[in-house]
């Protein structure tokens, strides 16, 4: 007995050692972060340093340490100049209508979606919307530069229907706005959708079985039960989309637009590749984007606090 | 039961012909463009080619095919997607493996984790970033296209929720038995982890070959752009200038056109199948957790 009790705390303290020997080496696993670390410095952090050129006159011949600094001149060119305050208004117009029709489409979408008993079709319905979200804009924007010409298949159809003049759509500001939205909401709704199916369907059958006995109608339930089992979800998405109302799609409007209708489509984001790359302003065009990075960046701290505080939602 | 009265029949009807016809409206677009490059130049150019194709010809593909031009930039997405995808699978995972190990195992995991998580708050934006790639001497090479996006947080952040719920058992018993952190990782882990990696490598290769942003700034030579910025260039900005005369009027025709969209598509519509598969589990691990 005794001899079978220390053969067993023999036993143990070898395994104990032997246990530690993963976790004696942390080296390895500092190793093993570290490519990625190093490629994060030099791509992310250095560039952060070259931030300092929004604060001065930089010219590529002088390099940073000899071009002359001039403060908040760029900053304060930015708040007289007229034009960026109106794609700021821009940004915002895409950013915003996009982010609620984006949480609303879906939202019904997903219910409605809820309601196809057979499987096969639902997942057939499911295998075509989510395929535009994989599809690039500039694919996209091929497709509807076409589609969308004055003798493309969208205006023959107006044409025919309501006997009108064809219409302008990526040329006329209101039209390109509306444009924008649409095919926004079109590509992405379906991808959107999962998160709400994967929420749906975390909610307990035992709730609409209780429901049924009671005899409430498929109505009933889905406001009662359905609705709010989403709720949780709907704000979660909704506050950490707060990040994102300086963002309307880069990728999108440079794809789309044109001179033609820069006062309604021009964002800050296009206004910045255009100032910064073409124009060569590189300076200027570093401050617009700062002052754009700075507000992402405290929106982004708030909606992440604000979702943690509501709902609990942390990303790892 | 609600589904068996007449309302709800009715409402089911209704409802399934409604999400019919809006998926379908998902295809249209591209069921269109495919028609227009299937048809004959003179009917597509009047435009009177809609969802079927008239006067069907594969001539379009043909002159795409015999593009010089179209066929370099086709190889270098080739290029960059499958070694970058190799690059960040290689270096992402290895980061997520250590990463995803608690702070009593590897001590310095929380400050790494801020490290990375900080650079997706805030970047130095477009204009430092084209300066680096400029004296780092990556211009106009295929290394421009693939570092400078080499790690991507959001998928080293999916890996390492994913990594953790691996039972602690199993490394408990490879670590009893002798094995060190990178056989543990080699031989437990990535095995286990299979369906995770196949989401975000499929990811990335989506992500490379529709990245066409980098190969415009980046890029000068015409027969060193990745598809999708010579798509980009001569279809959006309708920008000509670095293409020969007779390649410029192959372009005015609409099929060729369509063709050449086509087939920048085509490699996406061919994985989209074992894309879905595994994306919508991986956005799941990902954003909805227990």
């Amino acid at each position: 007995m005794e001899a079978n009790l220390s053969e067993q705390t023999k036993d143990s303290t070898v395994r104990r050692s032997k246990r530690k020997k993963g976790r004696r080496q942390p080296w390895i696993l500092h190793f093993m972060v570290l490519p990625a670390a190093i490629m994060v410095f030099i791509f992310s952090y250095i560039p952060m340093s070259g931030i300092v050129m929004a604060f001065q006159d930089y010219k590529p011949a002088l390099g940073f340490a000899e071009s002359p600094w001039v403060g908040l001149k760029h900053f304060q060119y930015m708040w007289e100049n007229d034009y960026f305050l109106k794609i700021t208004g821009n940004t915002l117009f895409f950013a915003c209508t996009k982010i609620i029709m984006n949480l609303i489409v879906p939202f019904v979408f997903a219910l409605l979606l809820n309601e196809v008993r057979k499987m096969a079709l639902k997942r057939s319905i499911q295998t075509l919307v989510y395929l535009p979200h994989f599809l690039s804009w500039v694919t996209l924007s091929g497709i509807l530069i076409d589609m969308l010409a004055q003798t493309g298949l969208i205006n023959q159809f107006i044409v025919y229907l309501f006997g009108t003049k064809p219409i302008f759509f990526l040329g006329d500001g209101n039209w390109f706005r509306f444009t924008v939205i649409v095919s926004d909401v079109w590509k992405e709704f379906g991808f959107n959708t999962i998160i709400f199916l994967a929420a749906l369907s975390g909610i307990n059958p035992a709730l609409y079985e209780a429901a049924e006995v009671d005899g409430a109608t498929r109505w009933k339930q889905t406001l009662h039960i359905t609705m709010p089992s989403l709720v949780p979800i709907t704000i979660v998405i909704a506050t950490l989309a707060l990040g994102n109302v300086l963002n309307a799609n880069f990728d999108q409007i440079f794809n789309l637009y044109s001179p033609l209708i820069y006062q309604q489509g021009d964002i800050i984001d296009t206004f910045v590749y255009r100032e910064g790359l073409l124009s060569g302003q590189f300076s200027f065009a570093t401050a617009v984007n700062l002052f754009k990075s700075v507000i992402s960046l405290i929106l982004i701290a708030v909606s992440y606090r604000l979702a943690y505080r509501f709902a609990g939602y942390r990303i790892f | 039961m609600y589904h068996k009265t007449l309302s709800y029949r009715i409402f089911s009807i209704c409802n399934n012909i409604f999400l019919t016809v809006v998926s379908i409206a998902c295809l249209l677009p591209l069921l269109h463009l495919l028609m227009v490059s299937l048809s004959s130049t003179a009917p597509a150019n009047a435009g009177l080619v809609t969802f079927w194709p008239i006067g069907f010809t594969f001539e379009a593909y043909a002159k795409t095919f015999d593009n010089a031009n179209f066929l370099a930039s086709l190889w270098v997405s080739v290029e960059r997607t499958v070694l970058g995808t190799a690059l960040a699978l290689v270096v992402n995972t290895t980061a997520a493996y250590a990463l995803s190990k608690e702070t009593q195992v590897f001590r310095a995991r929380n400050v790494y984790l801020w490290y990375f998580v900080v650079t997706m708050l805030f970047s130095g934006g477009l204009i430092p970033g084209y300066i680096l790639v400029l004296k780092l001497g990556l211009m106009n090479t295929l290394w421009a296209l693939i570092l400078p996006g080499l790690v991507a947080v959001f998928n080293i952040i999916l890996l390492l929720n994913f990594f953790r719920g691996v039972p602690k058992d199993l490394e408990e018993a490879a670590f009893i038995d002798g094995a060190g952190h990178l056989r543990t990782f080699f031989s437990i882990y990535l095995p286990l982890s299979l369906p995770v990696i196949a989401t975000v490598s499929l990811f990335m290769m989506v992500g490379h070959w529709n990245s066409y942003f980098d190969g415009i700034i980046y890029i000068r030579d015409t027969e060193k752009l990745p598809l999708a910025s010579f798509m980009q260039t001569i279809i959006v900005q309708a920008d000509m200038s670095k293409l020969d005369p007779e390649a410029v009027a192959n372009l005015s025709q609409r099929t060729i056109r369509a063709s050449q969209i086509f087939i920048s598509a085509l490699p996406i519509l061919l994985v989209y199948p074992f894309l879905q598969r595994y994306f919508v589990t991986g956005i799941v691990v990902g954003a909805v957790k227990e």
